[in-house]
């Protein structure tokens, strides 16, 4: 655990490096959080996809394999890919500040 | 010298898949799109009956061994059974489903989309009297294992 501050804000980290709190999350900080993954701008194809992993989250307690974001959310892969290019289960759950999904696919 | 160095992260591996059993083809994929699920480099490599993985007319009809595998629990002439091998490949892909594993043509073309590059084994390609056309359109080539080595510069290998 570890504290960040964000846009003023002090925020909780989990031990990944993740939101602790998923509720502490709005857009700007999203956009902090995507800065720091090297994504400049969050385009509205980004934001599908991030509001896709908090649904996900919110209803099952787990972010997506990478197979349901991309059949759920209509997003191909090598657009995910494009979208988030150092992994984008992991990198899209954490600008969508929810923790590290848990499963292996 | 008492602080210990941060161990470097992974950056790049190289994933030979050796063997066409159900079971012997899925941890080779499955750690190839966790790897690129991790901002991981992959090169997979496919070599001797792990071709079957690719061959198009193959691979949607890879098999569980259930002979030989003493984890199976399942007696050796029992296994041996006819249509023994089809029960327990069923029973797995339903499993697999489950936990969202897909076909294996699915995850070839998933991996394949995550930026993951595909080799067969020229060697094993020879001596099966194999060309590119038997191969799904994922297979970006058919290299030998000195070009293996090449392309796996900076990578760790992993062979299964």
């Amino acid at each position: 655990m570890s504290n960040v501050e964000i846009l003023g804000k002090q925020l909780e980290l989990d031990a990944d490096g993740y939101l602790a709190n998923y509720k502490d999350w709005n857009e700007d900080i999203a956009k902090e959080l995507a800065r720091e993954e090297g994504i400049s701008e969050l385009t509205e194809r980004h934001w599908l996809v991030i509001n896709f992993m908090r649904k996900e989250y919110e209803e099952k307690g787990d972010g997506p394999s990478i197979r349901r974001l991309t059949k759920q959310s209509g997003v191909p892969i090598k657009e995910l890919y494009q979208l988030f290019p150092k992994g984008p289960a992991k990198k899209a759950a954490r600008i969508a500040g929810i923790p590290k999904p848990k499963g292996c696919i | 010298m008492s602080e210990k160095q941060q161990a470097e992260p992974i950056e790049k591996v190289s994933i030979v898949i050796s063997k066409g059993s159900l079971e012997g083809v899925y941890p080779g994929l499955i750690m190839a799109n966790g790897a690129r699920m991790e901002g991981i480099e992959v090169t997979v490599f496919f070599t001797f009956f792990g071709l079957d993985a690719i061959i198009d007319k193959r691979m949607d009809h890879l098999k569980v061994a259930t002979v030989g595998n003493p984890a199976m629990h399942i007696p050796t002439m029992v296994g041996g059974l006819p249509g023994m091998s089809a029960f327990a490949t069923g029973k797995m892909k339903k499993e697999m489903e489950v936990l969202d594993i897909p076909p294996v043509r699915e995850f070839i073309e998933m991996i394949h989309d995550t930026g993951a590059e595909m080799y067969a084994c020229k060697a094993t390609v020879d001596m099966f009297h194999l060309n590119k056309n038997d191969f799904c359109e994922q297979v970006d080539d058919i290299i030998s294992v000195g070009e293996f080595y090449e392309k796996s510069a900076g990578a760790q290998i992993i062979f299964t």
